[in-house]
């Protein structure tokens, strides 16, 4: 076994995990933040997207020894401080860019990294950008304009 | 997946050492090595990231070559090639998805050979030169035939020198579900030179593609290759093309990767 620790959404984290214990499980079932989801755990899907020091990764493809030190994101600190939805996640309500939610904890990590290396994207860039984010449900078009609705509501926050 | 020892050195020094053990095995991104890992197709003892060696990060450029580090990541690859050698920089901005790029390397691609992967073509095209621990070994060495290198046990790849040709073009036809090319042409032109390299292909990996080659020598136009054909022999057939389709497709990949030089 060895010691890991790292901070998850500002958080000081530590524990004990084998060599093979990937961040997505040490995420679920040691921290038991189960926002983040594992829908393929063969690093197609996205639903396991994190930030990890401010890039999107597929936490199901990355060991949890491999965050040591690092600065980690996921969607529990997504949402404001007084607990009410954060700019992406309201937006994904507003356009009705969920049905199952299975996906959305992925989509909204990606989201949120696109929207952060580019401000304004076009529809094509957000489409781009979910290359490896499946959805079963939506058809994505909805997931699309939550996107591009949440990018204008940040950069209108930020002006 | 079996369970192994984890070692996350600083130094590249400490890295040989620690590689240099019985069944210990070098870790990249993890991008191929982890989901081949859960599938229990390997059984290292140890893993060694090469992750946390500063040696390993960045790209320079200058006398007409870009030297991509072994653990640089796919994007910062696009980066930091996109002034110097653009297309380059855009196999490499193209390569899976933003999550894939955040953590796959240059170093990780060359190693495992996938027949599939993007960056061989861009190093046999340009006639890169693979630099390890060891030695420096030229692409058209270093391939040796589908997941085959040259690099022996506990052989690390530090850098990746690819000459900047004059022009350069790379096409990719994606195979939708993986994102890796179904067929994709690097063309690189050196003077009234060029070479043509194809993955996604042949069952015997990337290759060179010199009939091709010949056809442009001096006549480097799209009309070149009209007279050529690709014969599906040896080409990878399965359920997302046939052998005959992958052969149309790398004559059409080339033809369009001249034009867009
Ligand atoms: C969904 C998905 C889509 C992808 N799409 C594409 C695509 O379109 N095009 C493409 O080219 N690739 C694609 N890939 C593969 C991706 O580019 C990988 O990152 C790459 O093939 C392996 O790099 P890595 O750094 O992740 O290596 P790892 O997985 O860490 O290692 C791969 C192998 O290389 C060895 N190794 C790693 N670094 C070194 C080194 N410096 N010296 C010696 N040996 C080393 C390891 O021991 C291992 O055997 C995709 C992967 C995924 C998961
Ligand atoms: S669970 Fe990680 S990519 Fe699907
Ligand atoms: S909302 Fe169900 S998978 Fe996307």
């Amino acid at each position: 076994m060895n010691e890991v620790s790292f901070v998850v959404n500002g958080r000081e984290v530590s524990g004990e995990v084998e060599g093979r214990t990937l961040l997505s499980e040490f995420l679920r079932e040691n921290l038991r933040l189960t926002g983040t989801h594992v829908g393929c755990d063969t690093s197609q899907c996205g639903a396991c997207v994190v930030h990890v020091d401010g890039n999107a990764v597929k936490s199901c493809t990355m060991f949890a020894l491999e965050a040591e030190g690092s600065n980690v994101l996921t969607i529990e600190g997504m949402a404001n401080e007084d607990g009410s939805l954060g700019v992406i996640q309201q937006a994904f309500q507003d356009h009705h860019g969920l049905q199952c939610g299975f996906c959305t904890p992925g989509m909204v990590m990606s989201a949120s990294a696109l929207i952060s290396e580019n401000p304004d994207p076009s529809e094509m860039e957000i489409r781009d950008y979910l290359e490896g984010n499946i959805c079963r449900c939506t058809g994505y078009h909805n997931i699309v304009k939550a996107i591009q609705a949440a990018a204008e509501a940040t950069r209108t926050q930020a002006a | 997946m079996y369970n192994f020892d984890f070692e996350r050195p600083s130094s590249l020094a400490d890295a040989i050492v620690a590689l240099a053990q019985e069944d210990s095995q070098a870790l990249a991104g993890g991008q191929t090595l982890i989901p081949t890992l859960k599938n229990r197709l390997a059984n290292p003892a140890k893993l060694v990231s090469l992750m946390a060696i500063d040696d390993l990060q960045g790209v320079a450029v200058g006398d007409g070559v870009v030297c991509v580090k072994a653990a640089t990541t796919h994007v910062a690859a696009a980066a930091g090639a996109a002034g110097s050698f653009p297309a380059l920089a855009e196999l490499a901005g193209n390569i899976g998805d933003p999550a894939v790029r955040n953590r796959g390397t240059v170093g990780g691609s060359l190693a495992n050979n996938d027949p599939s992967a993007c960056y061989p073509a861009a190093a046999l095209a340009t006639g890169a030169t693979i630099v390890t621990n060891l030695r420096e070994i030229s692409a058209d060495e270093f391939f040796t035939g589908m997941f085959g290198t040259a690099l022996g046990d506990g052989e690390i790849i530090t850098e990746v020198r690819f000459p900047v040709p004059d022009a350069a073009n790379y096409q990719k036809f994606e195979q939708p579900a993986s994102r890796f090319a179904l067929v994709g042409v690097f063309v690189a032109r050196f003077g009234d030179r060029a070479r043509v390299a194809v993955t996604g292909a042949s069952e015997d990996g990337v290759f060179r593609w010199v009939e091709a080659e010949s056809a442009l020598f001096g006549n480097f136009t799209k009309a070149s290759l009209d007279g050529l054909e690709l014969s599906p022999e040896g080409l990878i057939g399965d359920i997302h093309g046939s052998a005959e389709y992958r052969a149309h497709l790398t004559k059409i990949m080339a033809g369009r990767a001249v034009a867009a030089c």
